[in-house]
């Protein structure tokens, strides 16, 4: 917005800060600078009288000092004797596992139900609305409490398996569901463990390499290398083999019930299963229909002008269509990973232990340092969404179409 | 060669076959299930998984409906009904509908008052939602609502709603007559106008107190789904004012104004609902001035607007990014100024196709409200979690209790969603 008059030069009067559109931004800026600085210095000087009336102040020695409480799901080493940061290390990895979890899941639902709502088949069609409504439209709260319950009332106690004729009986006797968690077997690592892992990792590269040199055939020859049932076979034949070679070094200790509760294999409590599986149930719905939208938005001539092309359906899907798609799928699903992350602090409602728990929660409480730990798991949440988005930026303008 | 043809067998028929019936097979409901059902084994396989699927669902999920039991003073009194038919207890939801829906602190008596603001929000709302049916003037309504409900809900006397009302008709007013001037003297005359006209009625409504009044309920007595309603309804319209200034203010050239707006926005994006709720919680007071003391519900409605208006910023700056540039350009070349051409040309379009968007966040935002029930309010979900799974009589009624608040919402959302849609396809002018 610029005059198109010449301006006089050396005339500069104060109305003109008003007036003239050159000098006017630079007003409002300069008012909106100051009454945000205002504003803090309000809020600033009220927390500081505030804090002075009660007899506090802003610091974070808390954290170094013993937090007193323990926590159920450790992925580190912790005791009560721990200091209050290791606590909120805990936290943070349990929000991480329990992120993790959902976010594949919810990918797995998501995307199975999205592409099944686009079925010629009625029934599954009809089926899969049906979930898509029910889960969106119900607060992702609600769901987690109603699993929990599942989790905690309508699972037998560890007592009803015990006796000559037990009540209840472990799934395929490897598997307990109880109401005090489900537990699993857990692997044991032998000697001679770390070589089968280390074949598994060299034939997943080896499946990568095989798809490369697929391609670079392709490209230079036109020679077209079968690539799928070799990638199987490399999945899972050397692994075994070396499995087997070295006397099964990997070994599976099976939960037993020894007292009162179960002992020996993996505990995964009531309240990971039950966030868990709500998040992704829930997410699951909102995945589903970015899905659908992302496949619906490749327009209908794309799969007639690749079938002009004489490209075979499955050949239209991978080659085709789902590029396209996926431009249109990653922004949102991304998001969705991030509201995963978020809502996962809800754990707070089952007892669930993630970081809003252990430092929003007993520790804020524990301390009273209310100020320094909600800003410290605001700072935890942000450094997350900031960096996932700004990942996401990067990619987006990399798979942006190029147009003149 | 009339004469060749005369003599030879006719080729071509001469008469019309009475059309056939289409074959069985391809006809009618049969048709449809080979194509929609049975179409391939693979088809027919899933079709098959479904149904089975479908039956597991509706067998634990039927007898639980049609064995349910209405009438019963606790759980135990259930069970002796049932007689472990599968059935469930909602005789619950018959005992305590009161407090699911009102909150267990909301007067009895006064029950008739939420419901008649319930009723009437969508009488208000109608004129917004479907403009093209209800004349303009009915907006009126919408205008007048919220200070309605405020009186119905709250209570107290008359005069309180009604000098605010007062309060922002005189701004209106002022406002509209100095625009055409410019806007920055009739926002500032408006602001001013409404100031002192809440000063004076400060005087009115302090000098009689009882005028009309309906008994006061205080805020922490709101509960169960009302409150849901309350801070999803109000939330919803405070956030969308600051929401269409901070998308502004993103979008404006102003690198001071847009970093401010950008800070903000990505910050409350960035965390979520549950620390601004502690926030609103254990951490605003401290940066009041000491001595100010205000109710848990209105920093939650201060900290849910907040959250609310970022996310509507994200929405409506993408109706802004979606306006053709020539509109700006358009507007500029009239000679309009930057509040003329927001207002006139530019936020009526953006707005109008952000709505669905809009909605969503609402949506959204409806859901979110029971996350209150984790800073110990009792929403509905606080309710079931709290004073109702915790008595001796109803300790264990949780499938009830849960589907009863989910199905709430679920039409509520649901019908919300559907309105989106349909407005989505209304507002699709492009040529398909």
């Amino acid at each position: 917005m610029s005059t198109l008059t010449d301006p006089q030069q050396g005339s500069f009067r104060l109305s003109m800060l008003l007036s003239d559109t050159r000098y006017r931004s630079y007003t409002f800026q300069f008012i909106a600078l100051v009454a945000l600085i205002v504003a803090m210095a309000f809020l600033g000087l009220n927390l500081v009288r505030n804090l002075a009336a009660q007899g506090l102040d802003i610091s974070y020695d808390f954290l170094s000092s013993a937090s007193g409480y323990d926590i159920n799901q450790r992925p580190i080493e912790y005791d009560s004797q721990s200091t209050h940061l290791r606590a909120a290390v805990v936290g943070i990895l349990n929000t991480l596992i329990v992120a993790v979890l959902a976010c594949v899941t919810a990918t797995i639902i998501g995307v199975f139900a999205g592409v099944m709502r686009l079925s010629n088949n009625w029934l599954v069609r009809k089926i899969m609305a049906v979930y898509v409504e029910a889960f969106r439209n119900v607060p992702v709260l609600i769901w987690i409490l109603i699993i929990f319950s599942i989790m905690t009332v309508s699972l037998p106690a560890p007592s009803a398996f015990r006796g000559e004729t037990p009540t209840s009986t472990m799934f395929l006797d490897t598997v307990a569901f109880t109401n005090r968690g489900v537990y699993i077997p857990a692997p044991v690592m032998g000697p001679g463990a770390w070589i089968v892992i280390l074949t598994f990792v060299a034939s997943i590269l080896g499946i990568f390499a095989l798809r490369k040199y697929a391609m670079k055939t392709l490209f230079d020859t036109g020679r077209i290398v079968p690539t799928f049932w070799p990638s199987v076979a490399l999945f899972f034949l050397p692994t075994l083999l070396v499995h087997f070679i070295l006397g099964r070094p990997i070994g599976l200790e099976y939960p037993e019930l020894r007292g009162f509760n179960f002992q020996d294999g993996i505990q995964i409590r009531g309240s990971l299963i039950a966030l868990w599986f709500a998040l992704a149930i829930y997410t699951g719905a909102f995945i589903a229909e970015n899905v659908r939208a992302g496949i619906q938005a490749i327009s209908k001539g794309q799969t007639e002008a690749a079938g002009a092309l004489g490209l075979r359906p499955n050949r239209i899907m991978s080659l085709v269509i789902l590029p396209q798609a996926l431009r249109v799928i990653i922004p949102p699903l991304v998001s969705q990973y991030l509201n995963i992350t978020k809502n996962s602090s809800l754990a707070i409602a089952v007892g669930y232990m993630d970081v809003t728990g252990t430092l929003g929660g007993i520790t804020l409480n524990q301390t009273g340092r209310a100020i320094e730990s909600v800003l410290l798991l605001m700072l935890f949440y942000l450094v997350i969404s900031l960096s996932i988005s700004t990942i996401m930026n990067i990619y987006n303008n990399s798979v942006k179409l190029k147009e003149r | 060669m009339s004469d060749m043809h005369s003599h030879s067998v006719g080729f071509v028929r001469d008469s019309v076959i009475p059309p056939a019936p289409p074959p069985a097979l391809e006809s009618g409901i049969v048709k449809w299930m080979r194509t929609n059902l049975f179409a391939g084994w693979s088809n027919t396989l899933l079709t098959l998984v479904a149904l089975y699927a479908l039956y597991l669902v509706l067998s634990v999920l039927v007898p639980w409906i049609t064995n349910g039991v209405w009438n019963a003073s606790n759980i135990r009194e259930c069970r002796e009904i049932m007689q472990g038919s599968g059935g469930g207890c909602f005789a619950v939801i018959a005992d305590r509908w009161q407090q699911l829906i009102f909150g267990f602190q909301y007067p009895e008596e006064s029950y008739w008052r939420p419901s008649l603001a319930f009723i009437l929000l969508f009488i208000a709302v109608a004129p917004l939602l479907f403009s093209k049916i209800f004349p303009r003037n009915l907006l009126i309504l919408t205008a007048v609502y919220p200070f309605l409900a405020f009186y119905l809900i709250w209570g107290g006397s008359i005069l309180i709603p009604i000098m605010a009302m007062v309060g922002f008709g005189a701004g209106y007013l002022v406002y509209s007559k100095l625009v055409t001037n410019s806007f920055a003297a009739g926002f500032f005359g408006g602001v001013a106008a409404a100031v002192v006209v809440w000063y004076l009625g400060g005087f009115i409504t302090g000098a009689m107190p009882g005028f009309l009044a309906l008994e006061p309920v205080a805020s922490r007595d709101m509960g169960g789904f009302m409150l849901n309603m309350i801070l999803g309804v109000i939330c919803v319209s405070l956030s969308l004012p600051f929401g269409i200034l901070l998308a502004l203010g993103r979008q404006s050239d102003l690198p001071v104004v847009k970093g401010i707006c950008v800070v903000f926005i990505e910050f409350v994006r960035g965390v979520p609902l549950i620390t601004l709720l502690f926030v609103a919680n254990v951490v605003l007071a401290y940066f009041l001035p000491p001595g100010t003391s205000f109710d848990l519900i209105l920093r939650v409605i201060i900290m849910i607007t907040l959250f609310a208006s970022a996310y509507i910023a994200e929405v409506i700056r993408g109706g802004l990014a979606a306006l053709p540039k020539g509109q700006y350009e358009a507007a500029n070349s009239l000679g309009l100024d930057y509040t003329q051409s927001m207002r006139l040309i530019i936020l009526p379009q953006a707005l109008k196709i952000s709505i669905p968007g809009i909605v969503n966040v609402a949506v959204g935002l409806f859901k979110d409200t029971t996350l209150v029930s984790v800073i110990s309010m009792f929403d509905i979900v606080g309710l079931i979690r709290g004073p109702i799974l915790a008595s001796t009589d109803w300790n264990g009624v949780y499938w009830e209790l849960f589907g009863f608040a989910a199905l709430l919402f679920f039409i509520v959302c649901y019908g919300i969603s559907q309105y989106s849609q349909w407005l989505e396809r209304q507002l699709a002018t492009d040529h398909r």
